[in-house]
């Protein structure tokens, strides 16, 4: 009788405490999955965010470090410098990386730090009630913005992988879905493809995650990954936007 | 192919995602019982359609799920 599939040593065996359905717990996977195949697990020092996935450091069996909201990548940057042989990651949502973080994560882009940033994109604020993020789309309805983003008074929505792709040293920029089992299997590929990007030494490596909020999106589990497919991926497009040569 | 999923049951939130991934539609919510958080738990009646797919694995988002191919 052969395995096909088992709960990865790269996860702890602590129970997520996330809302039923929420696909954090699908990422952390793919997360925990990439570190164990590529014998990083030794060697991973992970960067917590402030948002829901603010214990994530209960949930990877690397070293893991919390940092202040949006600060991740300054954190990031700081334990890479300091131990340039491990392999660091922050692991940030859009209220965290898009809006509080902005700054942090484009100069750590400009600047070319060899870590790896998973950012997770679900268009809202989750851990503090479902208010309008800098994702969230126009017309969608949050907590702060009961009939739905105006884009006169708001703004159109942040498309964090378009932006930082146009920074040179940001070498490995990809936006990706887990709304499916195929764009989950993609999604792996991406993550694993980043932690190489690092592990040579290329430069910034970022994988846009979309993902879902049913609680707060006001929707059940299956009806959220439908919502993402139809609403998210026409604004927020699934592709690579860049990939060094060493790694394709 | 046969295969054989095991469901980690005390983990397991009743998102319902697993149900909709199945190629054989044989992932149900078992709507008799429930589990130590509350929820009923997903589980495998027609064992013997399972093709071994993984496909529930992959989607559930609290790693429930362990799959054997025989």
């Amino acid at each position: 009788m052969a395995v096909v599939f088992e709960k990865t040593k790269g996860l702890t065996d602590k129970p997520t405490h996330y809302c039923p359905g929420c696909t954090h717990g699908i990422i952390h996977r793919l997360v925990a999955e990439s570190l164990e195949e590529l014998g990083l697990l030794d060697k991973a020092i992970g960067v917590a965010p402030v948002g829901c996935a603010v214990f994530a450091y209960d949930y990877f069996s690397c070293d893991m470090q919390e940092a202040a909201h949006g600060r991740a990548p300054a954190v990031a940057t700081g334990i890479k410098r300091v131990h340039p042989d491990s392999t660091v990651f922050s692991y940030q949502g859009d209220g965290d990386l898009a809006s509080i973080g902005t700054a942090e994560i484009v100069h750590a882009a400009m600047r070319g730090e060899k870590i790896t940033t998973i950012f997770v994109n679900n268009a809202i604020y989750g851990m503090t009630g479902g208010q309008m993020a800098p994702t969230t789309l126009v017309g969608q309805k949050a907590t702060t913005s009961p009939l739905g983003r105006d884009a006169d008074h708001a703004g159109m929505p942040i498309r964090i992988s378009e932006m930082l792709a146009t920074i040179p040293k940001a070498v490995f920029i990809e936006r990706v879905s887990v709304h499916d089992v195929p764009n989950i299997i993609k999604a792996k590929k991406a993550i694993k493809k980043a932690f190489e990007t690092q592990m040579k030494g290329l430069g910034f490596s970022l994988v846009e995650v979309l993902s879902t909020c049913p609680t707060n999106w006001g929707k059940t589990p299956i009806e959220a990954l439908k919502w993402l497919k139809e609403n998210m991926i026409p604004y927020y497009p699934v592709q690579n936007f860049r990939t060094p040569e060493e790694v394709k | 192919m046969a295969g054989k999923v095991t469901f980690d049951e005390n983990r397991c939130k009743g998102c319902e995602l697993c149900t909709t991934v199945c190629p054989t539609k044989i992932v149900i919510m078992d709507k008799d019982r429930i589990n130590i958080k509350g929820y009923h738990p997903a589980t495998v009646k027609e064992m013997d359609k399972c093709i071994a797919c993984a496909a529930c694995a992959r989607i559930c988002p609290d790693v429930v799920i362990r799959v054997e191919k025989l």
